[in-house]
């Protein structure tokens, strides 16, 4: 394991080191963060990233085959637009984890806040605690699990993302609908639990998904915006 | 008492109910819902015609035309990006998106840019590798749709423009319509074919701008400081958006007047909201020199920009480069009289078709169906593309050499006058005959 000490080489070394990451050194950890944004950014090989301690804005943002695990909490927009590969935090998670993401697994052991989700474009994301207030807002694809609690405005103006929350959801937002459970949710949800490595089971949650009705922009709906 | 042989006052219309607004009150009573369009502020505002050069005189002299070199290039992003971008011309394509224009006018764009020598921009719809493959130098648009975005097209890219704002709808979104999400378009947008997209009008992950600098170090990071970072805002409040964009680490502010184009938006938004290019070049001038940054960040103007000698009173102002939309898809073929038969068809004439949002533009421009973009040439398009930019080039070149200038760079405020007072106002250079303009302190 080849380890990089924040204390000893900045940012900017410290994300070359990884973006350039073939073959041999697979396996790495970052030290002494100290909250720095923008920290196992770009990544794009098959390689093993443990960052010990929090980090800022946009930790592990844009990731691809990367597995990042972060033994701490992430500020806003961690793992921002990942394509693929896999996202564990241990602790919490700021507003928008997961943003835009299109592929790839986002796992948040803890709480995630405001805007978890948003726009997410084919990520998954799963979250052991509670998630904030438009959670899901304009999510176009992918599975957001929700081990906890949703706030307000739930997949506000949702696409095609499925939603499963075990605990209570405060509001639902514009278009947002709970819908059957069936098979097929319950196997895809057993499946994305055990990928998280969290215990619980599929059939304590409730699926939400968009009503469709606006799809297509129709002066009638105007009263939903 | 009256009769045939009494004269009558003639019928007069009222000019604020005019045929035109009535026939919107008509058609906004018979469907209940806003007019959207494409194009920019078609209503008149001061513009770069209401200046004029004034010309070398006894004090200046003129350089020889054909004969004295007169400099065009212009290199962007020269503040921290390991590899700038040098252009030939101060003329740039602005961003337009592939699903807003068709596969085939975005290779026409790529290639006339090209030819020139100069960069073309993607826009709300990612990438595309026809666009890729035919554009020398690309900029690729970080939108807060994110729609296509990608790490691997910001590493390909040869800058990127973090869009906050555009001339036509400071503040707004977009909205493309379902009969232009073709199988292709809604595979990059990650969307059902056939529905409403709707485009975000703020970015999903940062606000206000310290997060948008903590934005540009990631993007910074995730392309090794390569790309040049452009920051693009419509021109609503150009001195604290130019000065807020420094602030954050832009390589250059992209700044967009009202009459900027827009592939689809509320008429209404389109009219009342923003302002002219302008009034908008000098307060982001004066940001930029106030922070000691003028030159180092460099200034791209956009929005109406037409001839040689827009570009021209653009630079005098201060501006680096200019970015043209609108211009371009004329020069390629947009609202070509030879359609003026099917205009006519879809209820508009030639040079005011703006229904572009519905896809059934007869030039093969805006439109996704296979058809109509058919018609297009992209060779033939390009080349008249770079002939349009070469005139333009030309165009201000003759002026700057009339004003003595051995680079366009070197045009200056002092090169102009106002014609109207307005304009005067605007962008604070003397009205013609005068040593005066509103506002100009010491009067």
């Amino acid at each position: 394991m080849q380890t990089l000490d924040m204390n000893d080489i900045d940012l900017r070394a410290v994300n070359a080191t990884l973006q350039g990451a073939t073959g041999n050194d697979t396996e790495f950890e970052v030290l002494n963060l100290r909250g720095s944004h923008a920290v196992a950014v770009g990544l794009d090989a098959p390689i093993d990233v443990t960052l010990h301690g929090s980090a800022g804005y946009y930790c592990a943002g844009m990731n691809k085959q990367a597995k990042i695990t972060v033994k701490g909490s992430v500020g806003p927009g961690a793992a921002e637009n990942m394509m693929s590969g896999e996202v564990i935090v241990n602790g919490d998670a700021s507003q928008y984890a997961g943003a835009t993401g299109h592929g790839g697994l986002l796992v948040i052991k803890g709480n995630a806040s405001s805007r978890c989700g948003i726009s997410m474009k084919g990520i998954d994301i799963v979250v052991g605690g509670n998630i904030g207030h438009m959670s899901a807002f304009m999510a176009q694809k992918g599975n957001l699990v929700v081990l906890g609690d949703a706030g307000d405005a739930l997949g506000d103006s949702l696409y095609e993302a499925r939603l499963f929350v075990r605990g209570s959801v405060k509001s639902l937002g514009a278009d947002c609908v709970e819908k059957e459970m069936r098979p097929e949710h319950l196997d895809l949800l057993a499946d994305l639990l055990s990928r998280a490595g969290m215990d619980a089971k599929p059939k304590e949650f409730r699926r939400y998904g968009s009503a469709r009705e606006l799809y297509h922009f129709k002066v009638d709906n105007a009263g939903a915006y | 008492m009256s009769d045939q042989n009494t004269p009558r006052t003639m019928p007069r219309q009222s000019w604020t109910f005019s045929n035109e607004i009535n026939s919107e009150i008509r058609r906004a009573a018979a469907t209940g819902i806003y007019d959207i369009r494409g194009g920019g502020a078609k209503r008149r505002v001061p513009h770069f015609d209401d200046l004029l050069f004034l010309g070398a005189s006894v004090s200046r002299y003129p350089l020889e035309g054909y004969r004295e070199k007169c400099e065009t290039s212009v290199t962007l992003g020269t503040r921290f990006a390991k590899k700038p971008i040098e252009l030939k011309i101060p003329i740039t394509i602005a961003g337009m998106s592939f699903g807003a224009l068709s596969a085939n006018a975005k290779e026409a764009l790529g290639r006339g840019a090209t030819l020139a020598g100069t960069s073309t921009t993607t826009g709300d719809g990612g990438m595309t590798d026809e666009e890729r493959g035919h554009s020398e130098m690309l900029v690729y648009q970080y939108l807060p749709s994110r729609y296509g975005m990608n790490p691997d097209d910001l590493r390909r890219a040869d800058a990127i423009e973090i869009v906050v704002g555009q001339g036509a709808k400071p503040g707004g979104g977009g909205m493309l319509l379902g009969q232009k999400i073709t199988e292709r378009v809604a595979g990059m947008r990650g969307l059902p074919v056939g529905i409403d997209q709707r485009s975000s009008c703020r970015h999903p992950d940062w606000t206000g701008p310290d997060d948008l600098e903590i934005k540009i170090l990631e993007l910074r990071e995730i392309t090794g400081w390569e790309k040049p970072i452009y920051v693009k805002v419509g021109g609503s409040r150009p001195y604290y958006d130019t000065a807020l964009a420094v602030k954050a680490g832009a390589d250059v502010v992209v700044l967009d007047g009202m009459q900027g184009g827009t592939a689809a938006t509320q008429d209404v938004f389109i009219e009342h909201v923003g302002q002219p290019i302008l009034a908008c070049i000098r307060p982001a001038v004066q940001a930029l020199q106030d922070l000691g940054m003028h030159r180092e960040v460099q200034l791209v103007v956009s929005g109406g920009i037409r001839t040689g000698a827009d570009v021209a009173k653009a630079l005098a102002l201060g501006a680096d480069a200019v970015s043209i939309g609108t211009a371009a898809l004329i020069a390629i073929g947009d609202n070509d009289p030879k359609w003026e038969a099917e205009y006519q068809e879809l209820g508009s004439t030639t040079g005011a078709y703006d229904d572009w949002h519905e896809g059934r533009d007869p030039a093969g421009i805006t439109t996704q169906d296979p058809e109509l973009m058919a018609r297009l040439d992209p060779v033939e398009a390009g080349r008249r593309l770079r002939n349009y930019l070469n005139v333009m080039t030309l165009e201000c070149q003759t002026i700057a050499r009339a004003c003595g200038k051995n680079h366009v760079h070197n045009l200056e405020p002092e090169d102009l006058c106002a014609l109207t007072m307005e304009a005067a106002a605007m962008a604070q250079i003397p009205l013609a005959g005068t040593d005066w303009y509103p506002g100009k302190k010491g009067f």
